[in-house]
């Protein structure tokens, strides 16, 4: 590695506009052979849509590509996969019921070709996962991999197609510290056979763990870059964020009685995420518990259950004291619940209904809004726009189709359509995903300042950060089970970490026992 | 080529697309009747002079367009919730049946209560047909559309069966015809000596009840959440099963007043011929109404008017009705696109 | 027992296969078309087009196959309009899958009415013949039945092989395959999902028309019209009957089509003479519908059918 660097990539002043937004503002920089440069920025900071660029998905307005010196045609996946670029997008692009070795070699080889090559491509898919550590069976179809697992199958993807630039976004959202390691130690193998690699990621830690140097984004602009040995994670938290990141200050107070509890639930599973297997969990008010885990350990399962969308197939939810019988969104709605949906667009809301109409979207049988079957608009507008008021929700007005909105305002109008109704009871799944830091500060000071008047909060997170700034409770949630509660600052991220990844549960079952 | 969501869409944006696809539908037409070796403007002169040039024709275009309005609302309704009713055809017979079934004499009833009954049990038999494919749709997930269509064959055979046994009228000279109403089952005219009947006034009037519905009432809110969103509306507690099994009744009932309204406004006998498509021709009333409940009104007519044209237009210049069938597929594909380019912008990678 | 009876005979068998070949035709089809995410209700119409127009070459004095590839021709056409609204376009697929069955339909009933403007009975053409393949067709039971048919009826054989083989060894197969599943993980790969998905159904729709044109060429030697008579809906079902996979579809239509012939038979019989004859021609319509219902429990529909892919939608 004496030799001087071959620059592998290099990205000239990338402009890219949606409608008024511009979420890349004259972008460059470049990336050498066998180097791992990290994108680093918040949500919404651009990144995505700069290596959705690189990679073809989109065509930038003004700039260009270049790989190895050669520029890319704009908006050509194929060019930029037959230069070496390949891409592991945040959200997996595989298909569920094909099997590995299919998603792997799918459009490899000329699709007019008579012969599937199926030997030779399986022997190489073997001999790959033996070289760079990703153990994954040919034949399995993806549907009943595990998150870890998938991630395996879209790495191996690219370096099936001989890459020699790795584009990994937000690799370890999915993951757990223990299988982040893994993914590092994959890396470093594949850095050694002469790959460059881009890592997109907002957290610091891991930026400063497996980069070689950092690029920051705020705002779709460059702010910075430096080598991480030359930096910290204070500096870079400063470029980031525009200002150093403070963690919400949260007072202990002492927590009043149980206002939900599940006892012993246990539930099918989703597909392939698991569901709950004899949880007992208390909510209680002036609390807020996180509810760590991996995504697809069953949160969405707890989410349900809590937010009235299923029953347990044997155990029981309790409001009040009192065992329920009829469990549905509208009782749970009804007896308090104010839920904060995982996807803000797909369930949370209805793009083309207006704001008014999804403001009564939960409560529009109930007599505020309605008598006897009948509608009362007037009644319904009046309640959207004191949402729109009193919430900060920037928008035309009223009548606007949600769709319009962007994603911290459809959020706001979420946070008030469930606590305008008063809850004593406050699901949030995931409340922040996607969110700029202005919206994700808004929601955690509505969170705790419902919580400091005597609400029960259980916070659905993905984000262990995010998790354990807030909450004054901790579970982990693994294969459908739920650790015992950890106290604030009684665990640190490692240990959090090790239950995420499905040790520990047996220990306290034999202790109990 | 990629579609990009337009935010605040011009007037033009919004005007232009369906003028177009309206200006396509009528040079396609004009080459076919080309092709037919007549001339254009006069086939046009003639469909239109034959719709709407005397008030004979006018009033064929308004009766023709009575039944076109209830299985386009029937359809309307329907599309609203994304239930995909294509089984409009049998609906209407059941509809038709019924009518026949109490009004030839069984109930002995003066109008006043007799036309009412009738009503009530058309749209009773036209919600039970549907309520078959929309419980194995809700029950067992199998999809409407296919169901829908296979209904049709099957409901027409079973009508045909009927009409050859128990139904046969005994003086049909061995026709498949049913016995005739009795008088107190015929709508009366609207207006004396003007070969128009109640049922457009029915017609009308259901338009407008429907129109409330869907605006005003929460079970309208329902149908449409449910429509444009399943997931949201679930997770909202809206109980989207029953809303769809309700949205069904609505529109077989609707449907179903078509088959009544032929009978006893215009044909006073069921027979198998009873409807040329009414319940086909009525998803493209629905769609070029865009689901809009009054827009169904001007659409029916729209459509009627090709229909009763393009029949007189044939006797005189020899181009053959299936015309008006075509211009009627091409507007239909033609106007969901244009709708799609309102909205939307295609943009090139 | 007389049922029983027909059940053993080959004219019987005969009769099945003969009914099911144009439906394993647009039964493929539409099993492409579904296969790579589209569901195609133009089946019904581009089956009367197909009909008409094979019909019409071989009228007009082509030979049979150029016939055959004149309605493919035609269906293909149909399946491009179908495909560029419903895949770049993204429109409703069953707006526009309706729509194009009346299209086809009625510019197809136009075009028959401008070329033979004063017919009343419909004019015969000659055909396909039955051809036996030596040997076979003198197996007993099975030589009658198999070996003794048309070649248009082999070729629906040869295709549903073609199909297969395609559909599960080919890198082509396995694209059309994950547009069904996951159109993002094509477009991932650097594949083009619009032309995945326009390919399958233009071919797709070429098969539906040779299903028509099986009906004029091979089994009623004439063009009249309702003589699709819904059995384009019948072949949806078949679809989902047959789990989305061409061997399965092809045990579905026979099984299919030996009820159709069994009940045409049972109406000659002394049962038949005790109940109407509309009972026994329901059964068809009827058992699609059973068939769904069965089979929608376990039912593998591709993930992705029906949904629309816009790349870089965000």
């Amino acid at each position: 590695m004496a030799d001087a660097p071959v620059e592998a990539l290099s990205l000239n002043a990338i402009t890219k506009r949606f409608g008024e937004l511009t979420a890349n503002d004259a972008v460059g920089f470049s990336v050498d052979k066998g180097e791992v440069v990290a994108l680093l920025g918040e949500n919404g900071a651009g990144k995505t849509t700069l290596m959705n660029i690189l990679f073809g998905q989109y065509t930038a307005d003004s700039g260009t590509v270049a790989v190895f010196g050669k520029t890319l045609p704009p908006g050509n996946s194929r060019a930029a996969l037959d230069a070496g670029v390949g891409m592991v997008h945040q959200h997996f692009s595989l298909a569920e019921n094909l099997t590995v070795q299919e998603n792997i070699t799918l459009g490899v080889r000329s699709l007019f070709s008579l012969r599937s090559g199926r030997a030779t491509a399986r022997a190489k898919i073997i001999d790959l996962s033996k070289k760079f550590h990703l153990v994954v069976s040919p034949d399995a179809r993806v549907a009943s991999l595990t998150v870890g697992e998938r991630q395996r199958v879209e790495i191996l993807k690219a370096l099936y197609r001989d890459v020699r630039i790795l584009i990994l976004d937000e690799p370890t959202a999915v993951l757990t510290p223990q299988e982040t390691d893994d993914l590092f130690a994959t890396l470093r193998l594949a850095i050694e056979s002469g790959l460059s690699i881009i890592f997109i990621s907002h957290k610091l830690h891991e930026v400063m763990a497996i980069a070689d140097r950092v690029v920051v984004l705020r705002h779709g602009k460059m702010i910075g870059g430096a080598r991480t040995q030359d930096t910290d994670k204070h500096a870079l938290a400063a470029m980031m964020m525009g200002t150093e990141a403070t963690a919400p200050q949260v007072e202990p107070i002492n927590p009043g009685p149980a206002l939900l509890e599940l006892q012993d639930v246990t539930t099918p599973n989703i597909g392939t995420a698991p569901g709950l297997k004899s949880v007992s969990l208390a909510l209680r008010a002036g609390q807020i518990i996180g509810l760590a885990g991996v995504s697809g350990n069953g949160q969405a399962a707890m989410a349900d259950v809590v937010g009235g969308l299923r029953s347990p197939s044997s155990g029981y939810v309790a409001l009040n004291g009192t065992r329920i019988q009829k469990w549905n969104p509208r009782t749970a709605v009804q007896s308090g619940i104010a839920r904060i949906p995982e996807d803000r667009h797909k369930t949370g809301t209805i793009s083309d209904f207006d704001l008014t109409e999804n403001a009564i979207l939960e409560r529009y049988k109930t007599a505020a809004f309605s008598t006897s079957g009948w509608l009362n608009w007037r009644k319904s507008r009046a309640f959207a726009q004191s949402i729109i008021d009193k919430y900060d929700v920037r928008c035309p007005g009223a009548d606007t189709p949600i769709r319009l909105l962007s994603g911290g305002n459809m959020q706001k109008l979420i946070l008030g359509r469930v606590l305008e109704a008063d809850p004593q009871i406050i699901l949030a799944n995931q409340p922040v995903r996607g969110l700029d830091i202005g919206a994700v500060n808004y929601v955690h000071g509505q969170l705790l300042a419902a919580r400091d008047r005597g609400a029960a909060v259980l916070l659905i997170s993905e984000d262990l950060d995010e998790v354990m700034a807030l909450s004054d409770v901790i579970h982990v949630i693994a294969g459908g089970r739920l650790s015992p509660a950890f106290g604030r600052a009684e665990m640190t991220p490692a240990q959090l970490g090790t239950w995420m990844a499905g040790q520990g549960f047996d220990e306290v079952v034999t202790h109990a026992s | 080529m990629r579609l990009e969501p337009i935010k605040n869409p011009s007037l033009a944006r919004n005007l232009l697309p369906p003028a177009l696809a309206l200006g396509a539908t009528v040079v396609i037409a004009s080459l076919l009747a080309m092709a037919a070796g007549a001339n254009p403007f006069s086939v046009f002169g003639l469909i239109l002079r034959g719709a709407f040039g005397s008030q004979f024709a006018l009033l064929e275009t308004l009766n023709r367009a009575t039944p076109l309005i209830f299985t386009g609302l029937a359809a309307a309704v329907a599309f609203r919730a994304k239930f995909w009713n294509i089984g409009a055809e049998a609906q209407l017979y059941a509809g038709a049946l019924l009518t026949v079934m109490l009004g030839t004499g069984v109930l002995p009833w003066p109008s006043i209560a007799l036309l009412p009954t009738l009503v009530v049990f058309s749209i009773l038999a036209g919600a039970f047909v549907l309520l078959i494919p929309a419980l194995l749709k809700t029950r067992f997930g199998v999809d409407e559309v296919v169901t829908t269509l296979l209904f049709n064959f099957i409901f027409l055979l079973f009508i045909s069966m009927l009409l050859e046994g128990p139904l046969k009228d005994p003086m049909g000279m061995g026709w498949p015809k049913s016995a005739r109403l009795i008088d107190e089952a015929r709508l009366p005219r609207l207006v004396d000596g003007l070969r128009l009947h109640w049922g457009f006034a029915l017609a009308i009037l259901s338009a407008f009840v429907i129109w409330i519905i869907q605006t005003r009432s929460t079970l309208g809110y329902e149908m449409r959440a449910v429509g444009l969103n399943k997931q949201a509306a679930a997770f909202a507690g809206i109980p989207v099963n029953l809303v769809l099994v309700k949205t069904a009744l609505l529109s077989g009932g609707l449907a179903a007043l078509a088959g009544f309204s032929e009978v006893a406004g215009v044909k006073a006998s069921l027979t198998l011929d009873l409807s040329p498509g009414f319940g086909y021709t009525g998803i493209i009333v629905a769609m070029l109404a865009l689901l809009h409940p009054l827009g169904v009104v001007v659409a029916a007519l729209f459509v009627a008017g090709i229909f009763v044209g393009a029949d007189s237009m044939s006797r005189a210049a020899g181009v053959p009705t299936y015309l008006a069938d075509i211009m009627l597929a091409a507007a239909l594909l033609l106007m969901v696109l244009a709708i799609m380019l309102t909205r939307f912008r295609v943009v090139r990678d | 027992m007389e049922i029983i009876d027909i059940l053993f005979t080959a004219s019987f068998w005969a009769a099945a296969i003969r009914i099911a070949s144009p439906l394993i035709f647009a039964t493929l089809g539409e099993l492409i078309c579904e296969r790579a995410g589209v569901l195609n209700l133009g089946i019904e119409g581009i089956m009367v087009a197909g009909a008409f127009a094979g019909w019409m070459a071989v009228y007009s004095g082509t030979g049979l196959w150029v016939g055959v590839a004149v309605a493919m021709l035609v269906g293909m056409l149909f399946g491009l309009l179908h495909s560029t609204l419903t895949v770049p376009f993204g429109l409703s697929q069953h707006v526009v899958g309706l729509g194009v069955t009346l299209l086809a339909t009625s510019s197809t009933y136009y075009a028959y009415r401008l070329a033979l403007p004063e017919v009343t009975s419909p004019p015969k053409i000659e055909a396909f013949q039955a051809f036996e393949i030596p040997i076979l067709s003198d197996i007993p039971l099975i030589g009658p039945a198999l070996f003794s048919q048309t070649p248009f009826t082999y070729l629906a054989f040869v295709l549903v092989a073609v199909v297969a083989v395609v559909l599960y060894r080919t890198p082509l197969g396995l694209a059309v395959r994950a547009a069904g599943e996951n159109p993002a993980a094509v477009a991932a790969q650097g594949l083009s999902v619009t032309a995945i998905r326009m390919g399958a159904v233009v071919v797709g729709s070429g098969f539906m028309a040779m299903g028509g044109a099986f009906l004029t060429m091979s089994a009623f030697d004439s063009f009249f019209f309702e003589m699709v008579n819904g059995r384009g809906w019948i072949c949806i079902a078949l679809v989902v009957f047959g789990s989305w996979r061409p061997g399965k579809a092809l045990l579905g239509a026979i099984l299919f089509a030996a009820f159709d012939a069994l009940q045409i038979r049972v109406q000659q019989t002394s049962l038949g003479s005790l109940l109407p004859y509309q009972i026994f021609l329901t059964m068809p319509y009827i058992l699609s519908i059973v068939a769904l219902v069965l089979m929608s429990r376990r039912a593998e529909v591709p993930a992705a059918l029906m949904v629309p892919f816009n790349k870089g939608e965000r």
